[in-house]
């Protein structure tokens, strides 16, 4: 059941050099987008592990984005073709899980894209909005 | 542990939509904060008292920041608590700017979200550990890639303040475009006579070494310690040998557009790019010459006094190490033929600026005389076109190309005074000559009789007349009408883009280009000529659009960059480097393919086990190859590998605020 007026949680993971700087650019150029994403700063999109992304969903999050350089343009060369196999894998691991794929978005967003980032972050939402919350994975536990 | 939060106002940025106070007053509440206060400028001097006398005050050892990005203040916080005798890395930033007050609308929200931003930083701060960096050598030894203007610049500069360069050109001579020039708005100096003396001290500067008609092939490493593989494309020609006499040019039997007359003379299969050229010693153009395609030919070398021929050469790769790297890739010219209303390449008469240039200069194709391609006479009425491929994000570049409205000036100049009856007409969205003298130059050429309409041009197409004009087609918004001009020759002053292949360049490096494929500079307005990159600074037009001046000085910033680099002979690692922690890892060495530094080798650690010896692998980082990008600890399955600054228990930290 979506509950009314449903505010989707977004834990936005973003590379330092690129898409962390396109969503700063996107505050220098006032830019306006939902208050409702978090977002984790790392060196590379690289460095996120499996872990804290399974981590956000269980703790809360309805929907989880990395974000990092454009295929090429990596700052540290390579990182984000890792970061595009590993995250594939994750991808199918989700519906295997039982979770809506469309909760885990991979995007390559670059310093200078702060349109890319609020549209990124805009669409996400909405979809987050259809899909309702997302407590299949959710730690029930803690009362969440 | 003892936590201190400060709230910045940013002046009004921050506090017209976020209430200051309230997040001070909220973050009291966090665990372990001792002590929490909102500041105007936590960046002034003012305000890094006040989190220097709170330090003191409240004995203070984790500092947490509601602020503006960490990318603009980070390094002032941490020098900061150094200076207090604290370790750099106990200051966290919770953005609240970038991330909050500036794209958000709902002020209550917006201070839900500061005060959640900053608790996400307090809890990150907890498990905060202090990291270091070491003294790493730099290798006083620098490459610069690119030999017009602005690369020959840069390497006299460092080799001046006695330091080794190499210098990097892909064609056989240095020179780039500049070489291409006549004369130079808004001096009208010769280019030649100031360029040419530059190429010849380039090349005789005991501290440069020059590498024409090469590539750079590979780039690894960091600052102060980078390897690069350079292509020595084979010349044919022993160089050592050779004594430029020229016979061989002269008796080669085949020709070839010549590009550097934008493809409006020949020259030969074995060439020289232009007479002055530096090395003045001709290579062999493969592509074109009759002997590799059919083996038959060996003209050149049978006529070569010094026997300095030779087919059988190699491309060469030469490895070299070097401390700092000066991008200086130049430009192109975008091809107007894209741009079908403007006719070019379907009539002879509409040539680009740069081709007006070669006609105007006295060793191009026409020996300095200005004529209509079609029939070889001076053109009578010349219409110039600006912003062909400029300032229209729908028909080319976004961008303004920045020189034209100055050549244009120039070359309406150099037409009055050597062929005083033409007249010359430019059709223009506005001149724009910022610039020392350019506005006086753009007034004398207008005084000489150019005649500047305020407008766009719709279309040129051919009239069908005897003569085989041009009808030139526009708008004049001054006089708010459709104007046509019957033009002998139209100029097109096409836009300036990067040069083609230097997105590979980019690549190799590790620069970001913007969205018009120039290189990023590190900061638009404080770090014009560093990259995000360290120890690759940026010269000339590879940056964006610019005259010679600008290219010239930025070329001066960025070896002034590289000689402050040398001259402090060391620079100081990355801190937030990859860590194994031994004792989970399994020495499984899945880390070490995905280094993209070569940072991670496998090394043993020796434990008792039932009390035998044993000898177990593990995964090792070497702190002064690691740029702590995190893919290793990404990947590693059994949890042992982290990343200073960002450490798996940091980022949970961060995760579980949500
Ligand atoms: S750090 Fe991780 S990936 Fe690397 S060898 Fe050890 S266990 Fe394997
Ligand atoms: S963080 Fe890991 S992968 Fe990245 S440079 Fe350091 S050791 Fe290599």
């Amino acid at each position: 059941m979506i509950e009314q007026n449903f505010e989707p949680k977004i834990v936005a993971f973003c590379c330092n050099w690129c898409s962390y700087a396109g969503a700063d650019l996107a505050g220098t150029g006032r830019l306006k987008y939902p208050e409702n994403v978090r977002i984790i700063r790392v060196p590379c999109s690289s460095r996120v592990e499996v872990q804290m992304i399974m981590r956000a969903f269980q703790n809360g999050a309805d929907g989880v984005m990395v974000a990092g350089c454009h295929p090429g343009d990596c700052h540290y060369d390579t990182g984000n073709y890792h970061t595009r196999r590993r995250m594939m894998l994750l991808q199918s691991l989700t519906s295997f899980l039982g979770m809506d794929p469309d909760r885990f978005i991979v995007k390559w967003i670059s310093g200078n894209e702060a349109a890319k980032f609020k549209s990124t972050v805009e669409e996400f939402n909405e979809t987050l909005k259809k899909l309702g919350p997302a407590d299949k994975v959710r730690d029930q536990r803690c009362g969440i | 542990m003892r936590v201190g939060v400060f709230i910045c106002w940013c002046g009004s940025n921050i506090k017209n939509m976020v209430d200051v106070e309230k997040v001070a007053k909220e973050a009291e509440k966090m665990p372990r904060v001792v002590y929490s206060q909102d500041v105007q400028y936590l960046c002034s001097e003012v305000g890094q008292a006040d989190i220097s006398k709170a330090i003191d005050e409240h004995k203070l050892d984790r500092i947490v920041i509601g602020a503006c990005s960490p990318r603009m203040h980070e390094s002032t916080f941490q020098q900061l608590l150094e200076s207090k005798g604290l370790n750099p890395y106990y200051v966290e930033i919770a953005n609240i700017r970038e991330q909050c007050s500036w794209v958000h609308t709902d002020k209550d929200k917006a201070t839900v979200k500061a005060t959640e931003l900053v608790k996400k930083a307090v809890a990150k701060s907890y498990h905060a550990i202090p990291l270091t960096s070491d003294l790493l050598k730099v290798n006083k030894k620098a490459l610069v890639i690119g030999g017009g203007i602005a690369g020959i610049q840069a390497a006299l500069d460092i080799a001046d303040a006695g330091y080794p360069v190499d210098l990097v050109e892909q064609k056989p001579s240095i020179g780039g475009r500049m070489a291409q020039f006549d004369k130079t708005f808004p001096t009208l100096d010769c280019s030649a006579c100031i360029l040419t003396p530059k190429m010849v001290e380039a090349a005789t500067h005991e501290n440069i070494t020059l590498y024409t008609y090469s590539e750079v092939e590979n780039v690894a490493g960091y600052v102060g310690n980078f390897k690069v593989k350079i292509k020595q494309k084979a010349k044919s020609v022993k160089q050592d040998i050779c004594n430029g006499c020229g016979d061989c040019m002269e008796k080669c039997p085949k020709k070839v557009a010549n590009e550097f007359d934008e493809g409006n003379s020949k020259r030969k299969a074995i060439y020289t790019l232009f007479p002055q050229a530096v090395p003045n010693k001709p290579v062999i153009d493969r592509d074109n010459c009759i002997y590799y395609k059919t083996g038959k030919c060996g003209l050149c070398e049978k006529i070569c006094p010094t026997k300095a021929i030779d087919y059988n050469q190699e491309d060469e790769i030469v490895e070299n190490e070097y401390g700092a790297i000066i991008a200086a890739t130049g430009f192109d010219i975008k091809d107007p033929q894209d741009l079908s209303e403007y006719y070019y390449g379907n009539h002879p008469d509409v040539i680009t600026s740069l081709e007006l240039e070669r006609q105007l200069n006295a060793s191009g194709p026409t020996s300095g005389k200005v004529i209509r391609p079609s029939n070889g006479k001076t053109p009578e009425k010349i219409v110039f076109v600006q912003c062909v491929g400029s300032r229209d994000r729908n028909k080319g570049n976004a961008y303004c190309s920045k020189v034209c409205c100055l050549y244009t000036a120039k070359h309406t100049l150099l037409l009055n005074e050597k062929f005083p009856e033409t007249e010359s007409y430019v059709f223009n969205i506005d001149v724009r000559t910022g610039g020392k003298g350019y506005e006086e130059f753009y007034e004398r050429a207008r005084h000489k009789g150019a005649k500047y309409l305020r407008g766009q041009v719709s279309k040129v197409e051919p009239l069908g007349d005897a003569d085989n004009k041009l009808l030139v087609r526009g708008y004049d918004s001054s006089i708010g009408e459709q104007v046509e001009i019957e033009a002998d020759l139209v100029v097109l002053a096409t836009s300036i883009e990067p040069k083609v292949g230097s997105s590979k360049i980019a690549g190799l490096l590790g620069l970001s280009s913007d969205s018009d494929g120039f290189f990023s500079e590190a900061h638009p307005k404080l770090k014009p000529v560093e990259t995000q990159a360290q120890g690759i600074y940026l010269a000339g037009v590879c940056q964006g659009p610019k005259d010679i001046p600008e290219a010239v000085s930025q070329a001066s910033g960025a070896s002034a960059k590289a000689i402050i680099l040398f001259n402090k002979g060391e620079v100081k690692s990355v801190p937030t480097t990859a860590m194994v922690n031994e004792e989970i890892c399994s020495g499984c060495m899945q880390c070490k393919p995905v280094c993209p530094y070569e940072a991670i080798s496998r090394e043993y650690v020796t434990e008792r086990v039932a009390g035998k010896e044993v000898k177990r692998p593990v995964a090792s980082i070497n702190r002064a190859l690691c740029q702590g990008c995190g893919a290793c600890a990404g990947l590693c399955r059994s949890g042992a590998m982290d990343i200073g600054g960002f450490t798996s228990k940091q980022i949970m930290a961060e995760v579980d605020t949500l």
